[in-house]
């Protein structure tokens, strides 16, 4: 019974929330911010696969975001909604509460098969080279959907709100939050189970010692690609979910300061430590949302205390300026991150009695 | 039929020639042993024989099967392991865990039952978990196996090293100066674990070893390379006496 009490404790505080959201004892924000959090804990934890555990710098984790955004949200208002481009709904919006995991699986799955774009040429270059191209990946599927204009091109693609009303209308409850919930629990989940097998330490093999892993019978190509294709398809189902979320998605939002968001969140929290990544995907948010009153604050007092010109504002922007900043002070000061490789478990071994270990442990 | 037969092997890299016509033919349970100068291209030959670098010429049969153009890892899951000169272990996963990803060749089971721990998932792992643990008793490692091969010292690395190429169970293992960096007890633990392991597991070793003293006790032949050519072969004590060794080694008594 014990070994279930972490899995029974989840599923009442999710249970919990969205009885919460539903009765309207937290207000439209915070539900908001939290789903916002579901959203960064898959980004964080699933960059962590190649970043931590394989030891190989991605930073174009939001072109894959990106792919499965755009799939899934045209995907599902294609399937469920009228739209001005794509004319009727080929299926009734009924069917829409089903369909939408699988919409946003179908995301994944290609979001995945763009995780190709690195994970071939991985096989070759590591390092600084592969960082390249992940980078060059990032620009290639930006500028690509840039270009599609039947999907809206640089202007943006929208409509999901409706498919998500259309949800609504059947059943009155909180669905995007319940989404993003079985999203972020079903993403941690598979990469619990892939990193603690014997099949995922294949790829911290890679890691310590590509030539060793090699010798020691690892197939290390089809390691790098599962690794990468995993990473990028969770990479998608968090897109899927950002997008239905915000009803909204335009090409820049997936661009290199996302990429950048996702570095900082792995390297705050660890690199290869998967608690590490849900600690920091959550502080994270908090602290950007933190922003949003901090700087206005910071702004007055700078003006009444004449530290700046009457004419300058400090404005939204410099969130810019202080998320590359907190990577720098995390590099600078704690570089193995805030949990360096170890799991909450390796703290605090109590921990170990709530939930069934994998066999590895 | 040789275990290992090697054939005119020759690598070039760029114009210099690592190794010119190698030829080597290991007959299933025999020790040998392959010497040379530092430079020589001995590593070369095992990296060649490994999978590591494809040939410029020659043929690599192993069991019968020509390697060329195989990987490391199929060249590995045939039933051949090695070690390093310098140890290659992965230094912040447990010993134990050193162990199990070498059974990567031996998984018997796919990406999915890993993420939807089918039965099959569960029925391996805990088969693996088994091999590794009794190898680690049988290998005298036990009391290391959560510990990290970083922490362990240079003489216990080196067992674990060997450790974790046994866990393949190979048919031949190459063992590249299994006695660099240990001490003369060491060294002693060293050639009685060969021992062993030949009556053991009734292996096929083949290795790089400059101590004499490991040569002498271990090797039933050896080869004795300079600059890619292979200069001499025999017995131990032969080679021991052989002017043309003794030149490679010491130099020119005119000098």
């Amino acid at each position: 019974m014990q070994k279930h009490s972490f899995k029974l404790l989840l599923i009442l505080f999710s249970i919990g929330l969205v009885a919460a959201a539903h009765f309207q004892s937290i207000d439209q924000y915070v539900i908001t911010v939290i789903m916002l959090m579901g959203i960064n804990i898959i980004l964080s934890s699933s960059l962590n696969v190649v970043n931590g555990y394989m030891g190989e710098f991605s930073c174009g984790h939001a072109g894959f975001m990106c792919v499965g955004a755009y799939v899934s949200s045209v995907l599902s208002v294609v399937l469920f909604t009228r739209d001005r481009v794509f004319g009727a709904p080929l299926l009734s919006a009924d069917y829409s509460i089903f369909l939408f995991p699988a919409v946003i699986i179908i995301g994944g799955l290609v979001a995945a098969l763009a995780g190709l774009l690195v994970a071939l040429p991985s096989f070759k270059t590591r390092g600084d080279y592969l960082a390249i191209i992940t980078l060059a990946a990032n620009y290639i599927i930006i500028s690509g959907i840039e270009n599609l204009d039947v999907i809206g091109g640089p202007r943006g693609f929208q409509g999901m709100k409706r498919v998500i009303n259309s949800m609504e209308d059947i059943l009155e409850i909180p669905w995007m939050l319940i989404w993003v919930i079985l999203g972020t629990i079903f993403s941690v989940w598979v990469i619990r189970r892939f990193v603690s097998s014997t099949y995922g330490k294949g790829v911290i093999a890679i890691a310590q010692d590509e030539v060793a892993a090699e010798i020691m019978s690892v197939n290390t190509n089809k390691m790098k690609m599962a690794a990468f294709m995993l990473s990028s398809g969770l990479a998608g189902v968090a897109g899927g979910l950002f997008a239905h979320v915000y009803g909204y998605v335009n090409p820049q939002s997936f661009n290199i300061l996302k990429s950048t968001e996702c570095l900082v969140m792995v390297y705050l929290g660890g690199m290869g430590s998967l608690s590490g990544s849900v600690l920091s995907a959550v502080l994270f948010t908090l602290l950007i949302e933190a922003l949003r009153f901090v700087i206005p604050e910071l702004n007055a007092l700078a003006h009444h205390l004449r530290l700046i010109p009457e004419s300058y504002e400090i404005g939204q922007v410099w969130k810019w300026v202080i998320i590359p900043l907190i990577l720098i002070l995390t590099m600078q000061f704690r570089s193995e991150g805030l949990m360096g490789q170890k799991e909450l478990s390796d703290f605090f071994p109590f921990l170990k009695r709530f939930y069934r270990s994998r066999p590895t442990e | 039929m040789p275990l290992l037969e090697i054939k005119g092997l020759t690598q070039r890299f760029g114009g210099l020639q690592a190794v010119s016509h190698f030829h080597v033919s290991i007959e299933e349970g025999s020790l040998i042993g392959l010497i040379g100068p530092n430079g020589a291209g001995k590593t070369t030959i095992f990296n060649l024989t490994s999978g590591f670098y494809k040939p410029t010429e020659g043929e690599i049969r192993f069991n019968g099967v020509d390697t060329r153009g195989l990987k490391p890892h199929q060249i590995t899951a045939m039933g051949m392991a090695r070690t390093f000169q310098n140890i290659r272990l992965w230094p912040d996963m447990s010993v134990l865990d050193n162990i199990r990803v070498a059974q990567h060749y031996r998984l018997g089971y796919s990406i999915w039952d890993c993420l939807l721990e089918t039965k099959r998932f569960w029925r391996r792992e805990k088969k693996i978990d088994q091999l590794a643990h009794d190898l680690l008793e049988a290998m005298g490692l036990k009391d290391h196996a959560l510990e990290c091969p970083k922490n362990l010292p240079y003489g216990l690395q080196r067992r674990v090293e060997i450790a974790r190429a046994m866990s393949i169970q190979p048919k031949l293992l190459l063992l590249d100066e299994p006695a660099a960096g240990l001490n003369s007890s060491e060294v002693d633990g060293l050639i009685k674990l060969v021992k062993w392991l030949r009556e053991e597991f009734k292996i096929t070793i083949w290795m790089i070893e400059h101590q004499m003293k490991v040569v002498m006790s271990l090797c039933s032949s050896m080869k004795v390379i300079d600059f890619g050519r292979t200069i001499a072969e025999g017995t131990p004590e032969e080679i021991q006496s052989n002017p043309k060794v003794i030149k490679a080694y010491l130099g020119d008594e005119n000098i």
